[in-house]
Parts: structure tokens; C-alpha cells; sequence
């Protein structure tokens, strides 16, 4: 297992995240899909640090974690709220503001 | 002290803004025209100064302090008097005081609040017109031609109730965009070859190149600018927009698309005499365009029958005279006739303002007549104007028109001098045609005149008061403050062209001897005088020129003295046409005889109609630009929608700019997912740049 | 100051303790109680701007990943100037809408933290947190009117892309510290200067991932489209903030890691950055041009302001990197005094940010009708106002760099841009009030705010050699 598995396994796993931002219709599945973007390169991170024996990588890591839980909990703050005001969770029923 | 000329106008523009709604009219008219003669005074002052100088260091410079000095570029709000501006600030002082005193009768009857509104605007156009022709760099000018622009847009479409108001602001606006784009373009081309842009200082750097006789980076440059100023001084093909610009108060189409603004393009070239000299290419254009500019307008302004678009035709026609001379390099020449023509055109214009004035509105030529005996002051101030501008011998307008045509013809245009004289014949013929019909014939005339297809009312809304229209009822003749106005403005188109009697008349032009030093470079100017210094005299090359080839000099003379007597022949010619055709068989109430003007209208119809219709340049540009943009307004975007100036300026100037827009809108359909694709695209594009290039 | 290692977090100390202040005196107020929680800000800010003075000139860092150059301090100065101007606006807006104020300047102030973090940090990894502190605090004042459709709906807008670009940003970060093996700035410049990483396709996917996130911050094209929705939503005056706030400490990070640390690939990266800043100039000048909502008129025109920002950035000669310091706090300025007067104008039940809302202010409101006025020639680069300097500096540089196209488009959209300007100067002028609710009166403080930021226009419209002195001073101690 080289480094290049470890970057792939991380950009297949970004895609996918971003398929689902593109994808999901449900803002819950959007917000998952960004979670999974994230985590894939924490991944990366990891696995950088890893395989060049430097501890800040690690350091990174940890710290992305923290900023991602609170990005995530903010965003199921958002929706609660978007769901208390708009009865809906739905992304594309979200167009009060266009043009 | 140079500084205090803008500053006047400036505070006043400042207190009517501030507090003029407060103050009554006489305060807020009053402080307004105050500041404008107090900015007269010091015009006067520093002129008289400047005069006293020796000739080859005529400049007064005064830096305000050091505006922007960072990088390669150091800047000073720096004003300079030379023999060029000096001419300006009196013309546009002088002038501007008359106008203002003018106005505040001539807007009276507007509400306080209005009338303040209107004397800061004025006040306010007055000071960046004077940064404009005092700044001593592209900059400091491109404050004032920014400014002038602003103001002269606001003063357009001042009765914004009117929608034709509004349609004339945003067509000017739109124009001048387009000029002003060239200009700042052409700015920035001349920082990049010169890195200055002082006018001294691009003067000393072009003096030194060679003429650039084939399209290059100057060429462009010079054109870029010309563009600009054929937006600010309506020629073609930016002049649309001043006829239309007509619909503000008859004062500032008098001072403002008249005297002063769209003079400030030929001002600019005359500035910029050393750099457009060493472009003959650009020269060629700028005449010739000159040349088409006036020769069209002369034409189209004869059968005009809105008294101000006649006369706004005559000021694009006569600036296009302007920029002929600009063009064969006869820069005191077209600078000369600026100064006439600010005179009587100006006179003209308030003449005209006195007309409608007594007319409560009425503007269509067709529905005057037999003003003569009503409005004496009017009649008789307005008949100098004429004549000044018919060119008739003896006023001002023949001294510069004939400068002009005789500069042309010496330089060898004889194609150039033939469009030239003949827009002086049409613009004897409008004159008088106009003359005769509002002044002239009998007031009953109006009877027949069943032709009401113009907006009378399109004048003065506030004075559409129950007094109705009719002429010779009970008119009143201009009121004490326009008078004077018509009576000083009278007197300088009679006497304004004595400051450039030609030498063949045994005059010694003076304003071109006192001009020449500004279309020199400074630097060029003292280098050649040490080197011929030693051979010729020091006085500078007018004299030495003279003495060397007396005899050309004498064939010249007899050259001119030829063409003065052609030029005098075609402005009597003009007159007599007009005479012949308007004056002697005007038709009588309900003789049922044909006019001579309807019968020729009557053979030539295809000609008629296309003249009438301004050569249908309005619709062309409505087809090609206009109409685009409402068939896509229609589509409902813009239904419900309506602002009142410059939206309609938005939809007219660039169809490409809505289309885009709306395009552009509909890619922004409020779907977040769309927004997550729109940036993938963008990683996308970038990526696969980086990975597949 | 101490000469300790903290020297250079000071500022940064002083403003997220008010932030902390804010936030137990919002803990410990009592129902009803009216505390000057905003004037807790202000002390926190004034502390900051203190501090900045101070350590001006002596290019200090703390632990090597906060650096106090005079770059970032000039850019937390204008942070700074962000901050006051927007506390002082706000406190109207808060009276109106009934928000939570302790709630609101804490935020405000986190925000500010993590601007001033983004501007001095010279590590990947506390750009990016301090990115996430901003971005945070943020999203929540998007949507800090709960009970609105719009807003809530502009934070989610806003939070998800924003959440979306991070990620790509992070992944940017990823691949540069794979590579370089470090995130500080500095080591990454040196690593990359000294090898010749020209063909490395990692490197060049972290460059471009990293545009990427720079990009979607300061809403350049393709990756603008959250700025119109979310500023529309939002609050005015919060609008007002991040249209210049965010942007500028952006844009200062923007700036560091482009052309510090990636300065060696600038052959890279400039065609990029010169693309995306026509497409930007463009994008937000012509649909501009199309709206009828002031609000989001001025998002495109703040896109649009972005574009010219990037015109600076591509130049990168000595003029073009002063000017996009110089431009940044232009724009604040005057963008930030715009949206405060639309702030101001609004009523507890009606937004009043529609252009006919403005029709007849002159009549009204004479002197709020002249202070828009300016701002809105400033923003039009109209002389003698301080976006014409602002202007002039970045299209010169542009010009002295041999970028004439983008020269020739900024003239061109920034000519344009001036129809929609003026577009509500002639509505505030030359309008009648068609029978709308009159507009409300604007307190003393929003006044006196809007003085300050109006001096500020004219002042460096027409004395701009001192500041313009600065910011060439501050950009040759990293550059």
C-alpha cells in the first residue's frame, strides 16, 4: 500500500461527496456529501503526514475534524431553521432569492 | 489665486445645495450669479496678469497641492492660465455670469426648491468647467469632463416630469459614456508611451519625435481621444444626442450646449495642438469629420421647425467648423470662432429663450410670426446674433468663420473649403429663415398653420398657465434681467471678432498672435528661439516669417482679401435666399397661394422628407440598437419597471449589455444546486487547464 | 510593546476578548436590560487599532504563523475601520428588527477575529481556521433574522457553498503540504523557489484547488453565484460588513499566499487569475446593470469590485500590489456606507431596498440623499472621489504591466457600471414619491457614521499621498 492508494482511495471518496452536493435533493444528504468531501482529505492529510514521518499533517487533522464538526452542526442549525420557517428541506424548493 | 475661479462657483454650488431650499430666490439666484461675476472678476484679474508677462513665458501655474504621488506617476491638482485657457475662462465667466443673471428671470416662476435645485446644477457645471480648461494634466481635465458631463445631464432632463426630458437625459448620457470611454482609453495609452500626463509635459515629449506618418500607438491615442470629444462636442457620429438635449431650460442650452461644454472637445485638441500636429492622420480625420459634421447639420437645420433645434443643429454645424479648423491645423482659428460663436450663439439661444418666454412655451417656428413689433429688444438683439453668425462683414462671426475658411483653403483642402462655405450659405439661409418666420410676415399666420404636430407645451411646463399660446396678444417683452443679458451679449457678437482682425485688413490678429505660444511645447519653443536666436531676431518666428517672403505675404493677403469677398458674396446670398424664399411670399391668411418653400418641398419631396427626418439617423440607431433591447424588455423582465432617466439610457446604449444580463439572469435561478455545479465547472475549467494544457 | 512572542496576536487579542466580553455580558444581562454591549466592541476595536499603530514598522510574528508585517496590519487597520463602522450602524438596525444584540456583536467581533487571523496568518493551516472563524460567524449573521424567509434562506445558500468551497480549499492545502511537506507560507516559498516544481501535476492541482477557495471568497466568476442571494437576504448593514469585510481579508490572504508564497508560479497562475477577472468584471457589471433590488445590484457591483481587485493581483507589479491595498480600503469605505444607509432606510416591516424605495429620498431625506449620492459616484470611480483613485491606480498598473485587455475591460465595465449607479441617484433626485410609507429617520449615531465614512471618501478622493504612501510601504515588507 503506496501513498498513491492512499490519495486515490481520498479522491474517489472526494467525488463521491461531490456527487452527492450535486446529486441529493434533501438538504440533509447535501450536507452529508460535504462531510464526506471533507473527511476524504482528511484522508489525504493523514496519509501525507504518514508517509513523509511529519507530525503537523496529524496536527491538521485534528484540527479539520473540530472545524468540520462545527461546520456540521451549524448546518443542521441552518436547516432546522430553514425547515421551522419554509415547512421544507427540499434545496430546490429554496428560490425566493434568484435572478 | 488661479484656484479661486472654480472655488466661486463651487461654494455656490455648495450653499444652494445645502441650504438653497431655505433661502428665497433672490438669495439663492442671487449668491449663485454673485459667485459666477466674483469668478469673472478673477478670471479678468489673472488674464490681465498673464497679459503682462513677457510672451514666451505666459503661463500662470498654481499647484493646489501634490494630488496623487505614488508609483511613476506624480500628480498635482495643478491649474494653469495660459494664452488657450485664458480665452476660455472669460468666455465661460463672462458668459456664464450673463446666463445666470438671465436666469433667474427666465426660471421665476419655478418653486423655490427648484429654482435652488437649478442654480446649484448651474453653479456646480460652471466649476468643473473651469477645472476642465484650467487642469494642466489629462487628469485634472478628466475631473472637469466628468463633471461637465454630470451636470449637463442633470440640467437635460431638470423637468424630469417631462418624459421626453428624461428620454433626452439618457441619450446624452449614454453618448457621452461612449466618449468618455474612448477618452480614458486613449488617456491611458498616452501614460504608457509618455509616462506623464501632463499637457507640458506630453507637449515636450511628442515635440521631440517625428511626425508619425503612419498609423501607430500616437495615432491610436489621438483618435481615442478625438472619439471623446466627438462625444462631448456632438459631431459625428456622436452628435445625436444634442439636439434632443434641447428639452432643458432655454439658459443652459445656452451656456451649456451652446458657449461652453461642447466646446470643451476643439478646447481639447487645441490643448493637445503639439501632439494631434504630429498625427496627420488623426488631423485628416478630425477635419474631415469636421467638414461632414457641419455641412450635415447646416442641412438638417433648415428645415427644422423647433426654434432651439434649429438652433442646435447650427451649433453642432458650427462646431463642426470648429473642428475643421482643428483639423488643417489652424488652431487659432478654431479657437477664434469658439470665442465668437459663444457670443452670438449664446445670444441666439437666450433670444430665443426670450421668445418662448413670451410665448408661454410655444417653440414651432410655424406658429409664430410678426414678433417684430412685440418683442423689440428680442427682435433686434436676436437679428445681431444672425447676422454675427450668417457672417455677415463688420461682426464677429465673419472674422473667425472667415479665418477658419481662409486657413482651410491656404492649406490646400480646396474640397474641405468648398463644404465650408457651403455650410456658411445654409447657415446664413437657417438664420433668416428663422428670422423671418418668428420676427417677420404677420402674427395671423399662425391661423393657417394647422401643423401642431410638435409639442408646443415641451418648453416651460410652469408657464403652460391659462394665458394660452397666442402670439401678439398681449406679449411682453424680456424682462430687465434677460436685457441685459441680450443687450451685453449683443454688443460681443458685434464687437468680439475685433480681437482677430486679419492681417489683410490692416488688423493684426491678435488673438492668434496671443494664442500661438499655447499649441507650442514649452520646451521646443525656448530651444528653437537659442538656435535661431543668433541668426533672426528673438522676437520669434511671426515677424521673421514676415520679412523673409514679403511678396508671398502680399499674395496671401490678396488671397484672403478674395476669399473674404466670397465668403461675404455667400453670407448676403444666404440671407437673400432666405429673404426670397420665407420673407417676400409668405402666405397670407387663407390666400390659398403655395409657399416657395412648399413647392420646393413639394418637387423635391425625397429630399424634404429625408432632411426633415435628420437623414434618419434617430431610427437607424433605433433599429440597430434600440429595438433589440425593447423586444427583449418585453419579454417581461423589465415589465413594471420604470425609471424614469437613465433605465431607458441602459436599454438604448448596449443591447449586448441587456442581452447578457439577461442571460446571464437566468443562469442565477435561485437553485442551490446550480450554484454547487457552477462552481464545479469552475474546478473543472481549472483544473483541466493545469492537467491538459 | 512586550517583545514577547505574542507581540504579534495582540490586535488580534484585544478583539476576541470583546468578542468573549460581549458574549458574558449578553449571558449575564437581565431581562430587558439595556447594556452597551456595542460600546464593548468599539473599546475591543480601538484596542486593536492601538496595538497596529504600535507595532507598525517592527514586523513582528508570533510562533511563525501569525506575522504582524505592516501588509496585514494595514489590512486589520482597514478590518478595523470595517468593524467600527458597521457597530455603529448597527445599533439602529438591532432597535428595529428586535435582534439579539449580544448575539449579533459577538459574532460581528468573531468575525473580525478570524478576518484579522486571515490577514496575518502565515500558515495554510491557521489561514484556514481562521477562514472557518470568519466563515462561521458569518453564516449566523446571514441568517440572524430567524423569523425571515429570505435570510434564513441566503444563510443556507451562503453556509452550503461556502461549506462546499472550504472543502476544495482544504483539499488545496492537502496536496501543498503533500508536496512542500510544510504549511507555513514562508518554508512552502522557499521549497518552491528553490526546486523546480514546474511539471509536478500535484502541485498544480493544489494551486488550482486553492484559487479555488480564494476565489469563491471573493465571489469571482464561476464561483460568485451565493454573493447575490446571500447578500440580498441577508441584512443590510450585515451585507454591508461581509461585502467588505470578508472580501478584504481575502483578499489579503489571497495576496500573501499568491504572491509570496506561489510568486515563483505566477506564470501558472496569472493567465488563470487574468481570466477570471475579465469574467468577473464583466459578469458583475452587466447583470448589474439588470436589477431592480438594490441590495443586489450591489452584490454585482461588489463582484465587479472583486474583478478590479484581481486586476491588481494579475499586475502584480509594485503600483498594482499598493493598489489593491489602497482599493481594499476604498471600497470598504464606501461600500460599507452604502449599504449602511440602505440599513438605515429600513423599516420594521418593509425592507425598503428596492430602487423605487428611493424614488423622491431627496425630498425626504436631503442630506442621506447626498451622502448615497457619493457613495455611489465613488463606487462609479466618478473623481474627485476616492474610487476614481482607486481606479486610476489599479488600471494604471494593469497598463504598466502590459495587461491592456484587462485594462480595456475594466474602463469599459467600470463606464458601464456607472448607468446603475447613477440609476438610483436619479431615482433619489429625479423621482416622485408614488404614495410608498414614508421612509424612517436615521439616528444620530448611523449620522455620524456615515459622516465619518463620507470624510473618508473625499479625504482620500483628494489627499491620497499619505495612505497611498502606506500601502506601498506595507506591501515592500513582504513582497
Amino acid at each position: 500500500m503506496g501513498l498513491a492508494h492512499y490519495l486515490t482511495l481520498a479522491a474517489t471518496l472526494f467525488c463521491i461527496g461531490l456527487f452527492g452536493v450535486v446529486t441529493r435533493r434533501n438538504t440533509i444528504g447535501i450536507l452529508l456529501g460535504i462531510e464526506l468531501m471533507m473527511n476524504a482529505v482528511n484522508i489525504n492529510l493523514v496519509a501525507f503526514a504518514r508517509f513523509s514521518g511529519s507530525v503537523p499533517g496529524m496536527v491538521f487533522t485534528v484540527f479539520t475534524i473540530c472545524v468540520t464538526v462545527a461546520e456540521a452542526a451549524l448546518g443542521l442549525a441552518i436547516v432546522i431553521l430553514l425547515f421551522r420557517v419554509r415547512r421544507t428541506v427540499s434545496a430546490d424548493h429554496l428560490d425566493l432569492l434568484k435572478g | 489665486m488661479v484656484a479661486l475661479i472654480p472655488l466661486f462657483p463651487f461654494v455656490g454650488f455648495l450653499v444652494n445645495a445645502t441650504c438653497g431650499r431655505r433661502l428665497p430666490k433672490v438669495v439663492s439666484g442671487g449668491l449663485a450669479s454673485l459667485a459666477m461675476v466674483a469668478a469673472f472678476a478673477v478670471s479678468a484679474l489673472s488674464v490681465w496678469q498673464l497679459a503682462a508677462l513677457p510672451v514666451d513665458a505666459r503661463a500662470i501655474e498654481q499647484t493646489v497641492y501634490t494630488w496623487i504621488a505614488s508609483g511613476d506617476l506624480v500628480l498635482g491638482l495643478t491649474f494653469r492660465v495660459d494664452p488657450l485657457s485664458a480665452v476660455m475662462i472669460l468666455v465661460i465667466t463672462g458668459i456664464g455670469s450673463l446666463i445666470h443673471i438671465y436666469s433667474t428671470a427666465y426660471m421665476h416662476d419655478e418653486p423655490d426648491s427648484e429654482f435652488a435645485r437649478y442654480f446649484s446644477y448651474l453653479n456646480l457645471f460652471a466649476a468643473f468647467m473651469l477645472v476642465l480648461v484650467l487642469g494642466a494634466s489629462f487628469v485634472v481635465m478628466f475631473v472637469g469632463w466628468e463633471g461637465v458631463g454630470l451636470c449637463s445631464y442633470l440640467l437635460i432632463g431638470f423637468w424630469f416630469k417631462k418624459k421626453s426630458a428624461s428620454d433626452a437625459g439618457k441619450k446624452a448620457f449614454v453618448v457621452n459614456r461612449i466618449g468618455d470611454y474612448a477618452f480614458i482609453l486613449g488617456m491611458l495609452l498616452l501614460f504608457t508611451r509618455f509616462g506623464t500626463l501632463d499637457f507640458q509635459g506630453v507637449a515636450s515629449a511628442v515635440a521631440g519625435l517625428p511626425p508619425e506618418a503612419t498609423f501607430g500607438a500616437l495615432s491610436l491615442a489621438t483618435l481615442l481621444l478625438f472619439i471623446g470629444a466627438t462625444g462631448k462636442s456632438a459631431q459625428i457620429p456622436l452628435y445625436t444626442w444634442l439636439p434632443d438635449a434641447m428639452e432643458g431650460p432655454t439658459p443652459v442650452s445656452a451656456l451649456i450646449h451652446a458657449a461652453t461644454m461642447v466646446t470643451a472637445g476643439v478646447y481639447m485638441i487645441g490643448r493637445n495642438a503639439v501632439l494631434f500636429s504630429h498625427t496627420p492622420e488623426t488631423m485628416m480625420v478630425v477635419a474631415v469629420v469636421g467638414a461632414a459634421t457641419a455641412l450635415m447639420a447646416g442641412t438638417i437645420g433648415i428645415v427644422q421647425n423647433d426654434i432651439k433645434r434649429v438652433l442646435a443643429y447650427s451649433t453642432v454645424s458650427q462646431l463642426g467648423l470648429m473642428f475643421l479648423a482643428m483639423g488643417v491645423g489652424a488652431f487659432g482659428a478654431g479657437i477664434f470662432h469658439l470665442y465668437t460663436h459663444a457670443f452670438f450663439k449664446a445670444l441666439l439661444f437666450l433670444g430665443s429663450g426670450a421668445v418662448i418666454h413670451a410665448l408661454h412655451g410655444e417653440q414651432d417656428i410655424r406658429n409664430m410670426g410678426g414678433l417684430k413689433a412685440g418683442l423689440p429688444i428680442t427682435y433686434w438683439t436676436f437679428l445681431i446674433g444672425s447676422l454675427a453668425i450668417a457672417g455677415v462683414p463688420g461682426l464677429a462671426g465673419f472674422f473667425s468663420k472667415d479665418e477658419i475658411l481662409f486657413e482651410t483653403f491656404a492649406d490646400g483642402h480646396t474640397v474641405l473649403w468648398v463644404v465650408g462655405a457651403l455650410t456658411s450659405l445654409l447657415t446664413a439661409t437657417y438664420m433668416f429663415r428663422l428670422v423671418f418666420l418668428t420676427f417677420h410676415g404677420s402674427a395671423s399666420a399662425k391661423a393657417t398653420a394647422d401643423t401642431h404636430d410638435l409639442a408646443w407645451n415641451a418648453g416651460l411646463p410652469s408657464h403652460a398657465h391659462s394665458h394660452g399660446h397666442g402670439a401678439g396678444s398681449h406679449l411682453h417683452d424680456a424682462p430687465p434681467a434677460m436685457a441685459i443679458a441680450l443687450v451685453v451679449l449683443a454688443l460681443g457678437s458685434v464687437l468680439a471678432g475685433y480681437v482677430g482682425v486679419p492681417h489683410a485688413l490692416g488688423g493684426h490678429n491678435q488673438l492668434a498672435t496671443w494664442l500661438e505660444p499655447a499649441f507650442e511645447a514649452e520646451h521646443t519653443a525656448s530651444a528653437t528661439a537659442e538656435v535661431v536666436a543668433p541668426a533672426a531676431e528673438p522676437a520669434g518666428g511671426l515677424q521673421a516669417s514676415g520679412e523673409a517672403s514679403e511678396e508671398s505675404e502680399t499674395g496671401e493677403a490678396r488671397l484672403e482679401l478674395t476669399l473674404m469677398g466670397v465668403s461675404s458674396a455667400i453670407a448676403f446670398l444666404g440671407i437673400g435666399i432666405a429673404a426670397f424664399i420665407w420673407l417676400k411670399r409668405r402666405p397670407s391668411t387663407s390666400s390659398g397661394q403655395v409657399e416657395i418653400a412648399d413647392r420646393m418641398a413639394q418637387r423635391f419631396p425625397g429630399l424634404h422628407r429625408l432632411l426633415l427626418n435628420k437623414y434618419y439617423v434617430d431610427e437607424v440607431y433605433d433599429a440597430a440598437v434600440v429595438q433589440p433591447i425593447r423586444i427583449i424588455s418585453e419579454e417581461g423582465l423589465w415589465r413594471g419597471f420604470d425609471v424614469r432617466v437613465i433605465d431607458g439610457a441602459v436599454n438604448g446604449a448596449a443591447s449586448i449589455v441587456d442581452g447578457g444580463a439577461w442571460m446571464l439572469r437566468r443562469l442565477q435561478t435561485g437553485s442551490v444546486r446550480t450554484y454547487a455545479g457552477s462552481v464545479i465547472f469552475g474546478v473543472t475549467m481549472i483544473l483541466g487547464y493545469y492537467l491538459w494544457r | 510593546m512586550f517583545n514577547s512572542a505574542f507581540d504579534a496576536i495582540v490586535p488580534l487579542l484585544c478583539v476576541t476578548l470583546a468578542a468573549l466580553a460581549s458574549m458574558s455580558a449578553e449571558a449575564f444581562r437581565g431581562k430587558g436590560e439595556r447594556m452597551p454591549i456595542g460600546g464593548l466592541g468599539i473599546v475591543g476595536l480601538a484596542g486593536a487599532a492601538v496595538s497596529c499603530v504600535l507595532l507598525w514598522n517592527r514586523n513582528t510574528s508570533s510562533f511563525g504563523v501569525i506575522v504582524a508585517d505592516n501588509f496585514g496590519l494595514f489590512v486589520t487597520m482597514t478590518l478595523i475601520i470595517v468593524g467600527l463602522l458597521t457597530i455603529m450602524f448597527s445599533s439602529q438596525v438591532l432597535d428595529l428588527h428586535d435582534l439579539p444584540r449580544g448575539e449579533y456583536y459577538t459574532l460581528v467581533l468573531f468575525a473580525i477575529a478570524g478576518m484579522i487571523m486571515m490577514a496575518t496568518a502565515n500558515d495554510l493551516l491557521v489561514l484556514f481556521i481562521a477562514l472557518e472563524i470568519m466563515s462561521l460567524a458569518v453564516y449566523v449573521l446571514t441568517g440572524i433574522r430567524r423569523d425571515d424567509q429570505r435570510s434564513s434562506e441566503a444563510a443556507f445558500k451562503y453556509f452550503l457553498l461556502g461549506a462546499f468551497s472550504s472543502a476544495f480549499f482544504l483539499y488545496g492545502i492537502a496536496f501543498t503540504y503533500g508536496v512542500t511537506g510544510s504549511t507555513r507560507l514562508d518554508r512552502v516559498g522557499t521549497f518552491l523557489a528553490a526546486q523546480s516544481m514546474a511539471d509536478n501535476p500535484l502541485l498544480l492541482v493544489a494551486l488550482g484547488l486553492l484559487l479555488v477557495g480564494f476565489a469563491f471568497k471573493i465571489s469571482a466568476v464561476p464561483f460568485h453565484m451565493w454573493t447575490p442571494d446571500a447578500y440580498e437576504g441577508a441584512p443590510a448593514i450585515v451585507t454591508g460588513f461581509m461585502s467588505t469585510g470578508v472580501k478584504a481579508a481575502a483578499f489579503a490572504a489571497f495576496a500573501r499566499v499568491f504572491l509570496s508564497a506561489f510568486e515563483p508560479f505566477s506564470a501558472d497562475w496569472a493567465p488563470v487569475v487574468w481570466v477570471i477577472a475579465a469574467a468577473t468584471m464583466i459578469l458583475g457589471t452587466v447583470v448589474g446593470v439588470a436589477q431592480s433590488n438594490l441590495k443586489r445590484m450591489l452584490a454585482y457591483s461588489s463582484i465587479a469590485h472583486g474583478g478590479y481587485l484581481l486586476v491588481g493581483l494579475v499586475a502584480a507589479n509594485q503600483v498594482g500590489k499598493a493598489a489593491i491595498l489602497f482599493y481594499l480600503l476604498a471600497y470598504a469605505v464606501t461600500n460599507l456606507a452604502a449599504f449602511g444607509v440602505i440599513a438605515m432606510l429600513g423599516a420594521r416591516d418593509r425592507a425598503n431596498d428596492e430602487l423605487r424605495d428611493y424614488a423622491g429620498l431627496w425630498q425626504s431625506h436631503p442630506a442621506l440623499a447626498a451622502l448615497m449620492t457619493v457613495c455611489l459616484l465613488s463606487l462609479g470611480g466618478i473623481p474627485p472621489t476616492v474610487g476614481f483613485i482607486g481606479k486610476w491606480y489599479i488600471f494604471s498598473a494593469a497598463v504598466g504591466s502590459g495587461y491592456y485587455g484587462l485594462a480595456i475591460i475594466g474602463v469599459l465595465t467600470s463606464v458601464i457600471s456607472v448607468f446603475f449607479y447613477l440609476r438610483v441617484v436619479v431615482m433619489m433626485y429625479m423621482a416622485e414619491r408614488d404614495g410608498a410609507p414614508a421612509l424612517p429617520r436615521v439616528g444620530a449615531v448611523g449620522m455620524t457614521a456615515l459622516a465619518i465614512a463620507i470624510f473618508a471618501i473625499f479625504y482620500l478622493g483628494i489627499l491620497p499621498t499619505a495612505v497611498l504612501d502606506l500601502a506601498a510601504a506595507s506591501i515592500s515588507t513582504i513582497f
